[in-house]
């Protein structure tokens, strides 16, 4: 199963309509909605957090969070 | 303020620019303030709207919804909940940032469902070209049903569209909401809710249910009606995530009408740019020297300007004690107020540069990603990536910083932070640590380049923030506090810094730390030479007994009156305090004049060189006009015969100042914020006891 913490760098993906009652409302609120697309932009030297943009926000989250939005990839 | 002025609250999400337009529409008339009944800072002013209109613009903390998270974002529940007329808004002002418009939106669609007249300012137009946006305004307006203004704050354009709207949306009736919920989610149970009350619109009423906030005007039936649909928990968090995706659904349907981005137009200088800040090594790399070169400019820089004000205060006394004829007053004004004033004010230069990197830093969008890099770092210690600022700030001084963790969403990792950063090597410090190096570390050399005395100097800074980070660490592994660790940060574009901003940035924060630390330190200068002028009897009669023990000595008049001096001080309130608890410090090296400065010394660290200054300056005759240093240094340690300020006495004293929590503004603030006096006991006697067990190992080893 792919969630956004699996996205590699550069990756792109689109988060799953099953994952929604994982995503934290705050996130939800800054635009990480079911359907949204996803693109991992940069992980932190330590490996995390990472770095998304998510429908046009540019967001870091911790990759505990990011473990439990589903999504499927682009170009699979 | 005048009844006709109207009342705004500007809202809108962090990185907008709202602090910009807060500036252009309040210039110099603004005034910081503390929220009635709440500890977070309100920042108010007043903007002239026409000929005839003035309005009282408030700046709430920035926020991606009223659905809180902060304690920050609470503040802005609590302005729009507050069903207060003296309190409420007339009309909000919501800015939002043409890059991030749908996310803005969501926030903007909130406050518009609070059924309050609302204006949409949308800053940062000038880069709409080059970023390929297009936006049709009439349209949006209609389709917004509010006031729509396109605004450049940082360009001082479409200010005076904005004041005009404001009028406007006065005087215009009663807003209605942009996404009715009622009808979306569940109607029956949306319905329900609204018969709860006719004075609340659904919306209200449906936050205080999921915010479990409720305004004063709320009666006790209301309440109870309320609090029974907070029984399902998880069907309100269903709710509000349908709620959410909802607003979404309609914002998207009015953006495509209105607003059109051509993709292949926008550059990608944040991509590079992160490529450097976020990189594994240079980031760190990069980090490392920016904070080098800050401190660096904290002590080189201010150095001059502190030395002047020093100086001048000296002056001033000195001024004021021959011209003023002599008495208590003048006594007062000479010992206790302007040298207590000026113990204030000296720092005001440190601060001020400290304050305007980090303010520069906040601008430039570059602290985002400091938070980014260290987030893993600091969590292993219990606090997280945003506790770094805090950190940083400590540095300059702990009471802006504590209230600088107002935005870590966990309370454990708040509180961690804040019970941590009176260890980083504030500002007070320096004084105290700058004239023990001198007296007791040698002025020389090693390796050629490198200052002996800078060197010690930046070992006392390594050793604070050592500290601060093991007591984390102590802290995060004994702390029986549940709080879940949230983490979302925004990375924001890379910005040029505004020259305004940063200037009342800097000037907001340094006026603060002058009042609050400023009002305790003068009150103890005063109670400090008070206590040092007075005593008991025997205080009274030093003149006489000490004539007649010497009389047969054959004194010169200096050396008697010396002598007089010696017994008065010993006799005063304060020498009674010192010789009391000589006993305990004696194991770490002191006696009971270091221990009156020590005393002294626990409202405020820098009143430690002042205390000593008074004390040996009491002592000494008139003519002699030494520095407080040469004091210092020729002052004899009568068992040993030797200087009272030797190599382990000073590295003790410096041991003592790195760890004993000496700052009763910094525990009045950590009262303030952790609303107990549970916090800044447990950190006073926490940090008391760890400073007394080091000096007294540091001593015991030297010596």
């Amino acid at each position: 199963m792919s969630t956004i913490a699996t996205l590699r760098k550069g990756e792109i993906g689109y988060i799953s309509e099953e994952s929604l009652d994982f995503i934290p409302l705050k996130l939800l609120e800054m635009g990480c909605l079911p359907g949204a697309e996803v693109q991992l932009v940069q992980i932190a030297p330590l490996k995390d957090p990472i770095y998304i943009c998510v429908n046009g926000s540019h967001l870091a989250i911790r990759k505990e969070t990011a473990s439990k939005i589903i999504i499927l990839k682009a170009n699979l | 303020m005048s009844k006709n002025d109207i009342k705004v609250a500007l809202i809108g999400n962090p990185n907008t620019g709202k602090t910009s337009l807060f500036n252009q529409l309040t210039g110099l008339n603004q005034k910081v303030g503390n929220y009635p009944g709440v500890t977070v800072d309100k920042k108010q002013g007043t903007s002239k709207l026409s000929a005839t209109q003035n309005a009282i613009i408030t700046d709430l903390p920035g926020t991606y919804s009223i659905n809180p998270t902060s304690m920050d974002e609470s503040i802005v529940l609590k302005t729009l909940l507050k069903k207060d007329i003296k309190e409420s808004p007339d009309v909000i002002l919501v800015v939002a940032d043409i890059e991030n418009l749908k996310r803005n939106l969501l926030l903007f669609s909130q406050i518009k469902d609070l059924e309050i007249p609302t204006v949409l300012a949308i800053n940062m137009v000038d880069q709409m070209h080059r970023k390929g946006i297009t936006i049709d305004l009439s349209l949006l307006k209609k389709e917004l049903n509010t006031e729509v203004v396109l605004i450049s704050a940082r360009k001082n354009e479409g200010i005076e569209d904005v004041k005009a709207a404001i009028i406007r949306c006065h005087v215009a009736a009663k807003a209605s909401p942009l996404c009715g919920i009622d009808h979306k989610i569940d109607p029956d149970y949306f319905a329900k809710l609204k018969e709860i009350s006719p004075n609340y619109s659904l919306y209200e009423l449906w936050l205080m249910v999921t915010q479990n906030n409720y305004p004063e005007t709320v009666t006790k039936e209301e309440k109870e009606k309320l609090l029974a649909f907070k029984k399902d928990v998880s069907k309100l968090k269903k709710y509000q995530h349908k709620e959410t995706i909802y607003r979404y659904q309609e914002i998207n349907k009015i953006l495509k009408k209105t607003y059109i981005v051509d993709k292949s137009k926008a550059t990608d200088l944040r991509g590079q740019l992160d490529r450097i800040f976020t990189h594994k090594f240079f980031g760190y790399f990069f980090f490392t020297l920016l904070l080098l070169v800050i401190f660096q400019s904290v002590f080189d820089w201010a150095s001059v300007p502190m030395d002047f004000i020093d100086a001048t205060f000296a002056e001033i006394a000195d001024f004021a004690k021959s011209n003023l004829p002599s008495g208590m007053l003048t006594n007062l004004l000479t010992e206790g107020i302007i040298p207590g004033i000026g113990g204030v004010i000296i720092f005001i230069p440190q601060i001020a540069i400290l304050f305007l990197f980090i303010a520069v830093l906040e601008e430039t969008g570059y602290m985002s990603r400091v938070v980014f890099l260290m987030d893993k770092i600091m969590r292993r210690f219990g606090m997280n990536g945003k506790s770094i600022i805090p950190l940083i700030s400590g540095t300059a001084c702990a009471i802006p910083a504590i209230m600088a963790t107002r935005t870590i969403a966990s309370w454990k990792e708040r509180l961690i932070t804040i019970l941590v950063v009176p260890f980083t090597t504030c500002s007070a410090r320096l004084p105290v640590y700058a004239i023990l190096i001198s007296l007791i570390i040698p002025d020389k050399k090693i390796f050629g380049f490198l200052n002996l005395q800078g060197l010690v100097l930046l070992s006392l800074y390594a050793l604070g923030f050592a500290t601060a980070i093991i007591a984390a660490y102590i802290l995060h592994k004994t702390l029986k506090i549940k709080s879940k660790s949230f983490f979302v940060v925004e990375m924001p574009n890379y910005k040029l810094p505004s020259v305004k901003n940063v200037f009342f940035e800097v000037v907001e924060k340094t006026k603060s730390f002058v009042l609050e630390a400023g009002k305790i330190i003068l009150a103890l200068s005063i109670i400090l030479w008070f206590l040092a002028s007075n005593g008991s009897s025997s205080f009274d009669n030093a003149e006489k007994n000490t004539v007649e023990n010497v009389a047969n000595q054959n004194l010169s008049d200096q050396e008697l009156q010396q002598k007089i001096a010696s017994a008065r001080l010993e006799n005063s309130y304060i020498g009674v305090l010192g010789k009391t608890i000589e006993p305990a410090i004696r194991p770490l090296g002191y006696d009971w004049k270091i221990g009156i400065a020590l005393i002294t010394s626990f409202a405020a660290r820098e009143v430690f060189v002042g205390t000593l200054a008074t004390i040996y300056s009491v002592e000494a005759d008139d003519e002699n006009t030494s520095t407080i240093k040469e004091k210092m240094q020729s002052e004899i340690n009568p068992e040993t015969g030797k200087k009272r300020f030797n190599f382990p006495v000073g590295m003790s004293l410096m041991v003592f100042y790195a760890f004993a929590m000496q700052c009763m503004a910094t525990l009045a603030i950590v009262k303030r914020e952790t609303k107990t006096w549970k916090w800044p006991l447990i950190q006073l006697f926490g940090m008391g006891l760890l400073a007394y067990v080091a000096s007294f190992i540091t001593f015991q080893i030297l010596s």
